[in-house]
C-alpha cells in the first residue's frame, strides 16, 4: 500500500512537475540551502502553563511536521525533572524559565551548557495572596471612585500584614516556582518595591534557602500545585504563571492582586531551552525546530490576537494545560480577573510575537544575571563584560536570525514581521515601566544593581 | 433449596453494590471541593463515555499523522532518491486506553521477572537452612521497605547504566518495572520458601530411598508440594505490585495509569475529579481481575498437588 501510494505521488509529481516549476524551485533551494534535518524524532518537555502555547501550537497546526520534525510533547512533574531531562538528553529541548539555562552556564544549581536561540513570550505571570490575606491587604488600598481598588497594587499594602505576622512570631509563607525562575525574581521585585525583604541566598556557605534575612519566606512549589498548596495552608501567597492565578479566582481561594505586567511591562519570560551539544551536533534540526516556533509565535498573535480562543481550546486539552477553557481564557484572550468579578482588560497579559517577543535579546539574559546578583545567588561581583560574556553564551540570536531569514526566504514571512530585528545589536534600549520607576539599561548591570535600596550592591558580599 | 442458595449468590453482591452506589451519591452530593462537587456515579459514568471518545478521536489523529507522513516521504523521496524513507510512530497523546494497556504491560513484566527470580530463589532457600541463615535478614529487611523509597534509587541507577544509544525499552518503564519486581519479589521468596520447608517428611524420605536427582527431586516432590504456598506468594505479589506501579508512576510520571491520575489533578478542570475518579474505578477493577486471574491459574496449577496426596 505505502509502495503504491509512493509510486502514485512520483507519477503526479513527473505528470505536474511543468506546472509547478517556479514554486519548486523555491522550495528546493532553501531544501538544499537549509538542510535536512540531523534528528528528525524529538520529545520536548514543558510545565503546564499557558506560556507553553507556542510548542502546543507548532505541534498542533503541522509546523513542526512542515520542518520534517516528529515530536512528542510532555508535560514534567516540576522545573528541576524538566531541566534535568534537558542535560540528560531525555528531552530533546523544553519550555524553560528564562534563569535556567543563565544559572546553568554560571554553575548555580546544576551546572550545564544550556543555549536558547528562542525567546517564548512576554508577561504572563501574576501573584496571588490568599482570601484571608486579601482581606487583610484590602484595608491599605486605595479605592477608585467605583468602589475597586487601584491597581497595581504595590506591596506597601502587604508590609503591614507580614509585620502583624512578624509581631505574632508567625513565619510568612510565600510560594514561587523555582530559585532562579522569573517568579521568584519577580515576587522578590514587588515585595522589595514595598519595603519587604524577601532574603539573601549564600550558595557559598552552602544555604541555598535564599532566606537569609527574610521577611517573608519564599519557598518553591511545582506551578500546577500552586492552587492546591495554597488552599492546604501551607503559603499565604505565590507567583507563578497562568492559569494558575485565574484558577485560584475560579475556585475561589484566592486573589491575584498584582501581574508582572504591571511590575514590569513587558518582562521577558519563558525561553526554549536545547543543549549546546544537540545544537552542535544537530544545526539544521536546531533551526527548523525554531523556524516552527517562530511560526507558532506569531500565529498566535496573528490579526490582533483573533487565534487565541482555538489556542485556549488546544491548551484546554488534558494532554496540555488542562484547565478549564473558562479559566485559561481568562487570561489568554487580553483580559485579567483579579478579585471575584473585578475583571479588566490587560491586552499584553501574554505577548507572543509582538514587539519581536521571540527574539533573544542579550539585555533580557543580563536583567535575570543583575537579579541572582542582587539576591546573593552569584556572590561576588563581577564585571559588566562578565555578564555580556555570560548573555552571549547562553542567548542566540545568530540562530535565531538564520531561522528568520530562511521563513523570509521561502515566504512564509515577511521582513516585515523581523523589524529591526536584522539590525539588533542585542540590547533594548533602556527599559523604565517597572513598579518602582527604576530604569534598567542592560548595558550596565553593574549601575543598575546599585540602584535598588533592598539588594545586595557592587562590593558587598554575604 | 439449591435455586434459593444460587439466588442469594447473585442477589446479594447486586443490593450491594447498589446501595454502595447510594450511599457514594449521596455522599458525592454533600461534598464541595474547589473544583467543584464531589463526582457522583452518573459523572464518573459520563466520563467514561468521553474518554472512550478521545480514544477513537485520537486514533482517527494517528491515521492522518501516518497518512501525511506517508506524503511527506513520498515527495522526499522524489526530490531525493537516495532517502531511505522510515515510518515514525504517532507522537500524540496516550489516551487513557493506552495507559492501562502501559499499566498492565508493565505490572506483568515486572512480576513475570520477579517469579523468575523469586520462585528459584525461595526454593534454595527452603532446601538448606545454611543459604536460609545466611539470606533471611536480608529479606527481613527489604521486605517492609516502602516501594517508593526504592524509586529515586532505581531511577538514578537505570538513568546511569541503561543508555544505549537505541532503546529497545523506554527508561521510564525499565524504571517502573525494576520498582515492580523490587516490591513484589519478597513474599513470593517467604512464601516459597515456607511451602517447601514444610514437606510432608515422608515423602522427603522416599525420595531419599529412592536416590533421586536432585532435579527430579525437585520436579518431582518440591515443586508440587510447594505449589499452594508459591500461588499464596504470588497472589500476595500481584497485589502488591499493581499498588506500587500506580504509586511510581504518580511519582515520577511515568506513563501509565498513575500518571493518568497525576496529570488529571494537576489539570485541575472542572472535570479533572471524575475523570480520577473513574481512573480509580479502573484501577481497582483491574486490581480484582489480576487476583481473580492469580487463583483462576492456582486452581489449574495445582492438580499436581491433589495427586501428590493421593
Amino acid at each position: 500500500m505505502t509502495l503504491l501510494t509512493m509510486n502514485l505521488s512520483k507519477l503526479k509529481k513527473s505528470l505536474c512537475g511543468l506546472a509547478l516549476v517556479s514554486s519548486y524551485a523555491v522550495t528546493s533551494f532553501t531544501a538544499s540551502a537549509l538542510g535536512y534535518p540531523e534528528k528528525e524524532e524529538l520529545k520536548f518537555g514543558f510545565i503546564k502553563l499557558t506560556d507553553m502555547a507556542p510548542i502546543a501550537i507548532a505541534y498542533e497546526k503541522g509546523f513542526f511536521e512542515d520542518e520534517g520534525l516528529y515530536v512528542t510533547i510532555e508535560a514534567q512533574a516540576n522545573w528541576k525533572v524538566l531541566l534535568d531531562g534537558v542535560i540528560d538528553g531525555r528531552l530533546d529541548g523544553a519550555h524553560m524559565l528564562a534563569g535556567q539555562p543563565i544559572a546553568a552556564s554560571i554553575g548555580y544549581g546544576t551546572s550545564a551548557e544550556i543555549i536558547t536561540p528562542f525567546s517564548m513570550d512576554l508577561n504572563g505571570n501574576g501573584i496571588t495572596v490568599s482570601n484571608d490575606i486579601w482581606q487583610q491587604m484590602k484595608g491599605n488600598i486605595p479605592k477608585q471612585a467605583d468602589g475597586k481598588p487601584v491597581h497595581p497594587i504595590k506591596a506597601d499594602a502587604l508590609k503591614p500584614v507580614v509585620e502583624k505576622y512578624a509581631e505574632q512570631g508567625k513565619p510568612f509563607n510565600m510560594g514561587m516556582v523555582f530559585p532562579v525562575s522569573t517568579h521568584n525574581y519577580e515576587l522578590r521585585y514587588w515585595l522589595a518595591a514595598g519595603g519587604i525583604h524577601p532574603g539573601y541566598y549564600a550558595p557559598h556557605k552552602g544555604d541555598t534557602s535564599g532566606q537569609l534575612d527574610a521577611d517573608v519566606l519564599l519557598s518553591v512549589t511545582p506551578p500546577p500545585q500552586m492552587p492546591a498548596t495554597l488552599e492546604a495552608g501551607t503559603i499565604y501567597g505565590y507567583c507563578v504563571g497562568e492559569p494558575w492565578n485565574q484558577q485560584a479566582v475560579f475556585k475561589g481561594i484566592g486573589v491575584p492582586v498584582v501581574t508582572d505586567y504591571e511590575i514590569w511591562k513587558d518582562n521577558p519570560e519563558k525561553v526554549f531551552g536545547i543543549s549546546k551539544t544537540f545544537a552542535e551536533k544537530y544545526p539544521n534540526t536546531t533551526i527548523r525546530l525554531t523556524r516552527a516556533l517562530i511560526r507558532a509565535a506569531k500565529w498566535l498573535d496573528e490579526n490582533d490576537n483573533a487565534n487565541r480562543p482555538e489556542a485556549v481550546k488546544i491548551l484546554s486539552q488534558s494532554n496540555y494545560v488542562g484547565a478549564d477553557y473558562d479559566v485559561i481564557a481568562n487570561s489568554m484572550t487580553g483580559t485579567f480577573e483579579y478579585e471575584k468579578g473585578d475583571k479588566r482588560s490587560v491586552p499584553d497579559f501574554n505577548v507572543f510575537f509582538r514587539y519581536n517577543a521571540t527574539y533573544p535579546y542579550y539585555s533580557d539574559a543580563i536583567w535575570y544575571l543583575t537579579q541572582m546578583r542582587r539576591w546573593g545567588q552569584i556572590s561576588t561581583d563581577k564585571s559588566d563584560d562578565w555578564y555580556k560574556q555570560v548573555a552571549e553564551q547562553v542567548y542566540r540570536p545568530d540562530i535565531y536570525k538564520k531561522a528568520a531569514q530562511s521563513l523570509i526566504d521561502d515566504k512564509l514571512m515577511t521582513n516585515a514581521d523581523f523589524a529591526e530585528v536584522f539590525t539588533e545589536d542585542g540590547y533594548r534600549n533602556p527599559q523604565t515601566h517597572f513598579i518602582d520607576g527604576i530604569v534598567y539599561d542592560g548595558t550596565k548591570p553593574n549601575e543598575y544593581i546599585n540602584k535598588f535600596s533592598i539588594g545586595l550592591k557592587s562590593g558587598e558580599t554575604l | 433449596m439449591i435455586a434459593n442458595e444460587s439466588i442469594k449468590q447473585l442477589l446479594l453482591p447486586f443490593v450491594g453494590i447498589v446501595c454502595f452506589m447510594i450511599i457514594w451519591a449521596m455522599a458525592a452530593n454533600n461534598i464541595q471541593t474547589s473544583l467543584g462537587q464531589f463526582p457522583g456515579p452518573s459523572h464518573v459514568f459520563e466520563q467514561f463515555g468521553n474518554l472512550y471518545q478521545e480514544h477513537n478521536a485520537e486514533r482517527e489523529k494517528a491515521a492522518s499523522f501516518y497518512q501525511r507522513q506517508e506524503k511527506r516521504n513520498a515527495d522526499r523521496v522524489a526530490k531525493d532518491p537516495n532517502y531511505q524513507p522510515k515510518i515514525r510512530s504517532y507522537t500524540g497523546k496516550e489516551t487513557f486506553i493506552d495507559q492501562i494497556g502501559t499499566s498492565l504491560k508493565t505490572v506483568l513484566s515486572g512480576f513475570i521477572l520477579a517469579a523468575i527470580i523469586a520462585i528459584p530463589l525461595g526454593i534454595a532457600i527452603g532446601l538448606s537452612q545454611t543459604l536460609n541463615t545466611a539470606i533471611n535478614p536480608i529479606i527481613q529487611i527489604f521486605k517492609p521497605v516502602s516501594p517508593l523509597a526504592w524509586l529515586p534509587l532505581v531511577t538514578m541507577v537505570v538513568s546511569a547504566l541503561y543508555t544505549t544509544a537505541d532503546p529497545m525499552f523506554a527508561k521510564s518503564f525499565i524504571v517502573s518495572l525494576v520498582t515492580v519486581t523490587l516490591c513484589c519479589l519478597w513474599p513470593m521468596v517467604i512464601n516459597t520458601c515456607v511451602g517447601v520447608s514444610s514437606i510432608n517428611q515422608d515423602w522427603v524420605n522416599v525420595s531419599k530411598v529412592l536416590s533421586l536427582p536432585s532435579a527430579t527431586h525437585i520436579r518431582r516432590i518440591v515443586l508440587p508440594a510447594a505449589i499452594p504456598s508459591i500461588f499464596i506468594g504470588m497472589r500476595m505479589s500481584i497485589g502488591i505490585a499493581w499498588m506500587v506501579l500506580i504509586a511510581a508512576e504518580m511519582l515520577a510520571q511515568n506513563p501509565g495509569l498513575g500518571k493518568f491520575v497525576w496529570d488529571e489533578f494537576q489539570n485541575g478542570s472542572s472535570q479533572s475529579l471524575s475523570r480520577i475518579m473513574a481512573a480509580v474505578l479502573v484501577i481497582g477493577l483491574i486490581g480484582f481481575l489480576l487476583d481473580r486471574s492469580m487463583l483462576a491459574l492456582q486452581r489449574l496449577l495445582s492438580w499436581d498437588k491433589d495427586s501428590a496426596q493421593r
